[in-house]
């Protein structure tokens, strides 16, 4: 194989947003809950029903919108989609083609120490459709509308990127900067964030695209990732052996590791789309969009720069404290109460993470709050507690939202400084261990090491370190 | 006078006069309905029981003081397309057979709210499409003044009762001439309001930009106080327009001194029937003599208004009819071996050809390759429409013309030519296209002893110079023209 190929990507990226209420009814998003429960004629398409707007679903995409510098139709149309399923009520979709809220959009992203800029054609608003459930045993399909009506927005990119790590990286972006603005929780595993990729590729140099094709089912970022070298590859096989790529949409699947055709272009449907009549166009004013852009908090790449010149956090933690906007405004809020970063950053980058690991959590949701964490934080700068025993309380905290001061009170974790009281265990340890005080006095240090650990082993950790290696030297040298 | 002959309103007073109580007045309809719907054929569902009930409460609310408005207690029949809890509702199609609403449409809620009783739902086109109630998939409904001669249509089962003296008064709904063309064929009263004014909540659409729901009755009185009575701004209904005021009673006075009134030249010109063209221009002679100032204009795009109403309407139909799919509720195909075939034979078995017909327009025009030569120009040709009544209403106060070219056909000859039917929309498709309100009111009767319409169009939101205009008409007319009809 002689020639080489350039792959050329873009993306279309559905995020659930996180409104408490349906796109065009007040029935609640929430998941769960007994089948048809979450239903009202609106979404279960019952005749005579009229859709109204949800203004918040508007303002989540102008938020979106902004933040990734799109251009927000002052004039924006619901139009129809229309397809029969029994999982889409009124057999259309209310969506956006022809005048969808933003345009022109686009988001910087980095890898490897290289910036580049992806654009965004478009992201228009539209509603979920519901579930079937099938019944083999009864042999019948239920369908569930609870999630008929969900709102949803659809993030079309521009065929800009070029591989797979650019996929992950855009899409990585759009998670942070969607889960900052709190207008979704773009989990790709529970499918509040779904991407179909566009792939097509092109011998290096040339300037027209190759045929595409569209690959769905892509739950993860492994998937997203093994799915594009597969389909380029497969892509390049053809056009090696002279054949022709066909456009159409696959269907990948995880579990074989490859994909499979699902319709080809001549099957595509005519969705017959013309503006809903049902929904007047949504004027949006400038007072509106200043209102959206004035409440933005501050993103995450905002807070990357600001983390390492303020706080002097290298670049890696820094992206670690800001994976979620929650971790970050713990981390902010904590440091603000206790004016000990380090030591802040350190719990979080340590004893968190290992604790939300272990609870399988994600960092979207902080199990106490950040003035508990400061009262910790400052008794180990006052030499309260130890550090050993401050990671248990941790713990405890962690789990409990316990207040520290009370806690180690109440199960008398406060550090021991008596000397007396250290200088008597000290002995007993010396004693116990002549071997390793004839080591020391011999020279070598690290002898000195395993003594501190016996004491505080036998004073349960509690022990002020400092003062424990005070007196073992000043009973050793 | 029987208690039926009287108008919505006079019934309205005596029930407050306790000349009568509502459950006498019920049980007058109810009987009425009985003895003479066997004949006209204007009711699919009478809801005896339910109205009955309702009249006890209705009474004991103005017993104790509880209802004011001028509705109190009358009852009301409600075409078949416009929901009712509890009552089944079919928009006369086989394809919703047996679905009963869970909800009231808001039009119905402000009745009954004001206290009207809901007496029964009315036959229709099946889901309004027709000019004829020919097409409704359950029963043939007559015109009480020749039972030969077809009530007119989509709001045929409404006018017929009404003109038939079954009951007082009735809702209907106009997407492109279904109140006025058979208020006009039965010689009834009936008000197309402007786009937006009465909430479509519970409306089942058909074409949902043109679509509203509108009062049917004997007198321009009795329709005043209907729509003063069902139009309301609805959040419900996101296309409901929040007027200023919902007062339509108060321009019930003859006055139509300087009124300047246009008549369309091309409305009277081939075409119109001359007993037709004779009665309309007689009454703006009426209405001249009445100090009104008549004058003939060329209104534009005249003969655009039929082809870009068909294209929207049906367009529009393809895509609200698509719910009707044997899923989730009404009827599904007996046998089928997947999805494919269920969709395919429920709607092949529970559509009529008519409603077919307008769902392959749609489904054609909306298809790729061919909206923007179908679509895009209609919608095109409905702004220059509105654009063209804009033009004539800097002139005008209100427009005059025909409700239907010719008097109601006879029953059996107007669905084997539907493009003929399609053309006898001609003079009410423009008015809802261009969102106006307009009103038809019975102003003669041609060679055949059937009724004439007289069509007054307003301009968007001018309802009340529409009605003074009528009202000063029938007035001077001595309201020689509300006959009853021979059943």
């Amino acid at each position: 194989m002689s020639r080489e190929y350039e792959t050329v990507i873009g993306l279309e990226v559905h995020v659930e947003l996180a409104t408490k209420t349906k796109i065009f009814c007040g029935c609640k998003t929430e998941f769960g809950g007994a089948i048809n429960s979450h239903t009202c004629p609106i979404c279960t398409g019952m005749p005579g029903a009229l859709p109204i707007l949800n203004k918040k679903v508007v303002e989540f995409a102008m938020a979106v919108g902004l933040a990734t510098n799109c251009d927000i139709t002052r004039l924006c149309k619901f139009d129809r989609k229309n397809y029969f399923y029994p999982d889409n009520p009124q057999d259309y979709q209310i969506s956006q083609l022809y005048l969808p809220i933003c345009r022109n959009g686009k988001v910087e992203i980095e890898v490897g120490d290289v910036k580049k800029e992806i654009g965004i054609h478009e992201i228009h608003m539209e509603e979920d459709a519901g579930k079937l459930v099938h019944d083999e045993w009864e042999d019948i399909s239920i369908v569930d509308y609870n999630r008929s009506g969900v709102p949803l927005i659809e993030i079309v990119s521009e065929p800009d990127m070029r591989s797979a790590d650019e996929v992950i990286a855009y899409l990585e972006k759009l998670r942070h900067t969607i889960q900052y603005l709190g207008a979704s929780d773009c989990k790709l595993n529970e499918g509040s964030m779904r991407a179909d990729v566009n792939i097509s590729v092109r011998e290096v140099g040339k300037k027209e695209f190759g045929t595409r094709t569209e690959m769905k089912n892509l739950n993860s970022f492994k998937a997203i990732t093994h799915a594009i070298e597969g389909e380029r590859a497969r892509q390049i096989e053809l056009l090696e052996m002279g054949k022709d790529v066909i456009q159409e949409t696959r269907r990948w699947d995880d579990n074989k590791e490859s994909s499979s055709s699902m319709r080809s272009k001549e099957d595509a449907k005519d969705y017959r789309y013309f503006p809903d009549p049902d929904l007047p166009p949504v004027s949006i004013s400038e007072e509106w969009i200043k209102k959206i852009k004035d409440s933005q908090p501050e993103l995450r790449e905002e807070k990357l720069v600001r983390y390492e010149t303020e706080y002097e956090i290298p670049k890696y933690d820094a992206e670690i404290l800001t994976e979620t906007r929650q971790v970050a405004e713990l981390f902010e809020e904590t440091s603000k109460l206790c004016d000990n970063t380090k030591m802040v950053s350190n719990f979080i980058l340590g004893e968190m993470f290992r604790l939300l690991k272990e609870k399988d959590m994600d960092g979207t949701k902080i199990p106490f709050s950040p003035e508990h964490f400061a009262k910790l934080v400052k008794m180990v700068d006052k030499g309260v507690i130890n550090i050993v025993v401050a990671k248990e309380v941790f713990e405890v905290l962690f789990k409990e939202d316990i207040d520290p001061e009370e806690y180690v009170k109440a199960h008398d974790l406060g550090v021991i400084s008596d000397e007396n009281e250290l200088s008597e265990v000290i002995d007993r340890i010396l004693a116990e261990n002549p071997q390793s005080v004839e080591d020391y006095k011999g020279g070598k240090g690290k002898a000195l090491g395993f003594l501190v650990g016996q004491t505080m082993k036998a004073m349960k950790g509690k022990a002020a370190p400092q003062k424990v290696n005070e007196l073992l030297h000043s009973k050793l040298d | 006078m029987s208690l039926m002959d009287k108008t919505a309103y006079s019934v309205g007073q005596m029930i407050k006069e306790k000349q009568v109580s509502v459950t006498e007045v019920v049980e007058e309809t109810l009987k009425t309905i009985e003895e003479k719907d066997k004949q006209v054929g204007g009711f699919l569902t009478v809801a005896k029981e339910e109205a009955v009930e309702e009249a006890k409460k209705i009474q004991a609310l103005l017993e104790d003081g509880k209802l004011q408005g001028p509705l109190a207690g009358v009852p009301i029949a409600i075409k078949d397309n416009i929901n009712t809890k509890g009552i089944k509702t079919t928009c006369a199609s086989k394809i919703l057979y047996n679905f009963v609403p869970t909800f009231d449409a808001t039009a119905v809620q402000n009745l009954k709210t004001a206290g009207g009783i809901v007496v029964g739902k009315t036959n229709m086109d099946e889901f309004a499409m027709g000019s004829t109630t020919e097409t409704s998939a359950y029963k043939i409904t007559r015109n009480p003044w020749n039972l030969d001669h077809v009530p007119g249509g989509s709001s045929g089962g409404s006018c017929a009762a009404v003109a038939a003296r079954e009951v007082l008064c009735a809702l209907g709904s106009d997407t492109g001439g279904s109140i006025r063309q058979p208020s006009s064929y039965c010689g009834v009263t009936g008000i197309k309001p402007t786009y937006g004014t009465v909430s479509r909540y519970g409306l089942i659409a058909y074409g949902a930009s043109l679509d509203q729901i509108g009062p049917v009755a004997k007198d321009v009185r009795d329709c005043a106080a209907l729509l003063e009575t069902i139009a309301s701004y609805d959040k419900f209904d996101s296309t409901s327009m929040a007027r200023k005021q919902y007062d339509f009673t108060s321009a019930l006075t003859r006055d139509v001194k300087g009124l300047k009134v246009g008549i369309p030249r091309d409305y009277l010109k081939e075409g119109i029937d001359e007993d037709v063209k004779g009665a309309i221009l007689a009454a703006a002679k009426v209405l001249e003599k009445e100090g009104a100032i008549i004058e003939e204009f060329d209104l534009d795009l005249v003969d655009y208004a039929i082809p870009a109403y068909y294209v929207v309407a049906s367009a529009e139909a393809s895509s609200n009819l698509a719910r009707f799919d044997g899923v989730k509720y009404g009827y599904r195909t007996k046998e089928y071996e997947n999805l494919h075939e269920m969709y395919k034979k429920t709607r092949s078995e529970g559509f009529g050809e008519e409603v077919k017909r307008r769902i392959m327009l749609g489904s054609f025009v909306l298809s790729s390759g061919y909206y923007d030569a179908y679509y895009l120009k209609a919608l095109k040709v409905k702004r220059l429409i509105k654009e063209a009544f804009d033009k004539a209403f800097e002139k005008y106060d209100v427009l005059l013309g025909p409700v239907a070219p010719t008097t109601a056909p006879e029953i059996g000859k107007s669905l084997t030519d539907p493009l003929k039917m399609y053309l006898g929309d001609i003079y009410t498709v423009s008015i809802n296209l261009a969102g106006l309100p307009a009103m038809s009111l019975p102003c003669g009767f041609g060679k055949n002893g059937l009724p004439i319409g007289l069509q007054i169009i307003g301009n968007c939101f001018k309802e009340k110079d529409v009605i003074r205009a009528g009202y000063t008409f029938e007035q001077a007319t001595e309201e020689k023209y509300i006959q009853k009809g021979r059943v």
